[in-house]
């Protein structure tokens, strides 16, 4: 947006842009209001004793029921909630490193090196990332049962070392082909062959779009659900997210309180994330539809 | 500098600069260092992803249950699922409801959103992270059960409604209004969408404004002549990718249905049947033949798109 434009028309009519000003503001608090209302509701019910949960609907309880909270701590089926958020960040971090190494070496290599067929393995990449995950689902299940590693992390996390998902193959192929080429140029005289350019050169340039690419891949698999409720079947090995899931089948509501005790837990570190990294996620977002 | 990359331009190969003739010849005889970096990922596509695909579509054609041998049956999966299983179509009607209601609402929030913040001078960082949040929080398992409750008989949605003179009781266990409570979780993941809109319209040079302005065009006709050709190819790349991913919709309707797809089938939405029938009741053949439909499916509604996208969709080309 050009500011001499709306430099031009501030000079013009200023009472006019205030009021208008204020109104944008109004608009987009009254918004930010009805989008987190679920969230202060989560929050609040929370901490509600398990007689206000159905009675009251006051949003916030009459007291702290901070019990809530130890309730969730001691897990679902005898399993720990702190043995769950292990096993989640597991995965999640396994997917990160996964991620990272697969999606940055696939990316270069369709962003600088030339090599037969490019063009077309590039359109076939772009085109994955439209599959359904579905379409690949059962085999992939029947080939993870042959190998004996259901109900192992593997299944979740050996794809992301084969650069399964292109999204982030193609994040970072865009991000590369914004970087100038004349350093890699210098760095091939003075004698750097590829391996050496794109660890010394291209990647320390291309931080910007890998920690996009880890903080996605952690939120994403961190809320992960319908590839985890298919491969994990031992409590013991459950993530947070799938300790959720016992509390979908039972319909009493007197476990209200833990369950959304653990619903916060759960979110937290998704919170915590975008809090620290939303600079990213926000800019990742938006190049991924536009060149940036 | 092209505004879009839209999936069918990044599909053709990188733009005119990026291929330098001269350099070729030479490079040709060096392609093993290209093959080493694309090693992980052409293991993936092999493995993961073009063997399943087939191994899928035989399956398709079998009747198997992951321990016995597959029994070839020829097309009888897809007859059974075409003409004798009205759950089947349920599922589809179920899932087409919820994309045709989700995907545009949630568009145009994401597009009136986008408007709304486009030019604001303060808070408008603190605004684009903060409604982008529930994109990333929205697809959580908690607030899916989050979500069951507020729609829940009694719950704040009911009482909010109650209190104007509506009473709908539970949206969760009524069969005509449960497949709403998905769809209005999607479109509180509005965000995203919003984000890529945000950037596009910052990209629409200021003076096609101001010519707009100086031939007297107002704010609608402004942003009917102006903005929405403008912004056609971003608009395209979200109702694409929304239109795809609200297909694949799974973990709410598992959390509000209790995972059964209830109250009578109204929340069985074509993932959560093809994982019921795969994975519930073993009938692994049959759901590879769902998701071999489902992938037939969103690819001819990708093709519709596309074709429609010629008469609507406007590509600047601009020299930038």
């Amino acid at each position: 947006m050009s500011t001499a434009a709306i430099g031009k028309r501030n000079t013009r009519t200023r009472t006019g842009d205030r009021a208008r000003r204020i109104a944008l503001h109004l608009a987009a608090a009254l918004i930010l209001l009805v989008l987190l209302y679920p969230l202060v509701w989560l929050l609040a019910t929370s901490l509600k004793p398990a007689d206000e949960v159905l009675t009251s609907l006051k949003l916030l309880p009459s007291r702290l029921e901070w019990s809530n909270y130890s309730t969730a701590l001691d897990g679902v089926s005898g399993v720990k909630v702190s043995t769950l958020l292990t096993n989640s960040l597991l995965i999640s971090a396994g997917s990160v490193l996964g991620n990272v190494i697969s999606c940055s070496l696939a990316a270069y290599a369709f962003a600088r090196l030339r090599f037969r067929m490019r063009g077309v393995m590039f359109g076939f990449m772009v085109a994955t990332m439209m599959l359904p995950h579905h379409a690949v689902l059962i085999p992939q299940y029947i080939i993870f049962n042959q190998l004996g590693m259901v109900d192992t992390y593997w299944p979740l996390v050996l794809p992301k070392f084969l650069a399964t998902e292109a999204f982030f193959v193609f994040l970072i192929v865009q991000f590369m082909r914004g970087l100038p080429r004349e350093l890699e140029e210098a760095a091939r005289i003075d004698g750097c062959g590829p391996f050496r350019s794109f660890w010394s050169v291209v990647l320390p340039l291309t931080r910007p779009a890998l920690i996009t690419t880890a903080i996605f891949t952690f939120i994403w698999s961190w809320n992960d659900f319908f590839t985890q409720l298919i491969y994990l079947f031992d409590p013991e090995k459950f993530t947070i997210t799938l300790a959720l899931r016992n509390f979908v089948d039972q319909s009493s509501q007197s476990a209200f309180g833990p369950m959304f005790a653990m619903s916060v837990i759960s979110l937290l570190p998704i919170v915590l994330f975008f809090a620290a990294f939303q600079r990213y996620l926000v800019q990742g977002m938006a190049t991924s539809g536009l060149k940036g | 500098m092209s505004l879009t990359r839209d999936p069918r331009q990044a599909a053709s190969p990188p733009p005119a600069g990026a291929r330098e003739p001269r350099r070729t010849p030479r490079r040709r005889e060096r392609q093993g260092p290209a093959y080493v970096f694309l090693s992980p990922w052409i293991l993936g596509v092999v493995l993961l992803t073009l063997a399943p695909m087939a191994v899928s579509l035989y399956l398709s054609f079998t009747d198997y249950n992951l321990f016995d041998a597959p029994k070839w049956v020829g097309l009888r999966n897809y007859t059974d699922m075409f003409f004798e299983d009205p759950r089947y179509w349920r599922s589809v009607g179920t899932t087409l409801i919820f994309v045709v209601v989700a995907v545009p609402l949630k568009l145009a929030l994401a597009l009136g959103v986008a408007m709304l913040l486009k030019n604001m001078r303060s808070g408008k960082g603190f605004y684009r992270s903060a409604f982008y949040a529930p994109s990333l929080l929205g697809a959580s398992m908690s607030i899916a059960l989050v979500w069951r409750a507020l729609y829940n008989d009694g719950g704040t949605v009911d009482d909010l409604l109650s209190r104007i003179g509506i009473h709908t009781g539970g949206w969760v266990a009524d069969p005509d209004l449960s497949v709403f409570v998905v769809a209005l979780l999607a479109v509180w993941q509005f965000g995203a969408p919003m984000v890529i809109f945000l950037a596009g319209l910052q990209q629409i040079p200021g003076d096609l404004y101001e010519a707009a302005a100086l031939d007297g065009a107002g704010r609608w006709r402004q942003f009917v002549s102006v903005t929405l050709p403008m912004l056609s190819p971003v608009l395209f790349f979200n109702l694409v990718l929304e239109t795809i991913q609200s297909f694949q919709v799974f973990t709410p309707a598992f959390a509000i249905s209790g995972g059964k797809g209830g109250p009578a089938d109204s929340t069985m939405f074509y993932t959560l049947y093809l994982y019921e029938r795969g994975f519930s009741a073993s009938h692994m053949g049959y759901a590879s033949a769902m998701a071999w439909a489902l992938l037939l499916g969103i690819g001819a509604v990708t093709v519709v798109l596309f074709r429609t996208s010629r008469s609507w969709v406007f590509y600047a080309n601009e020299g930038a």
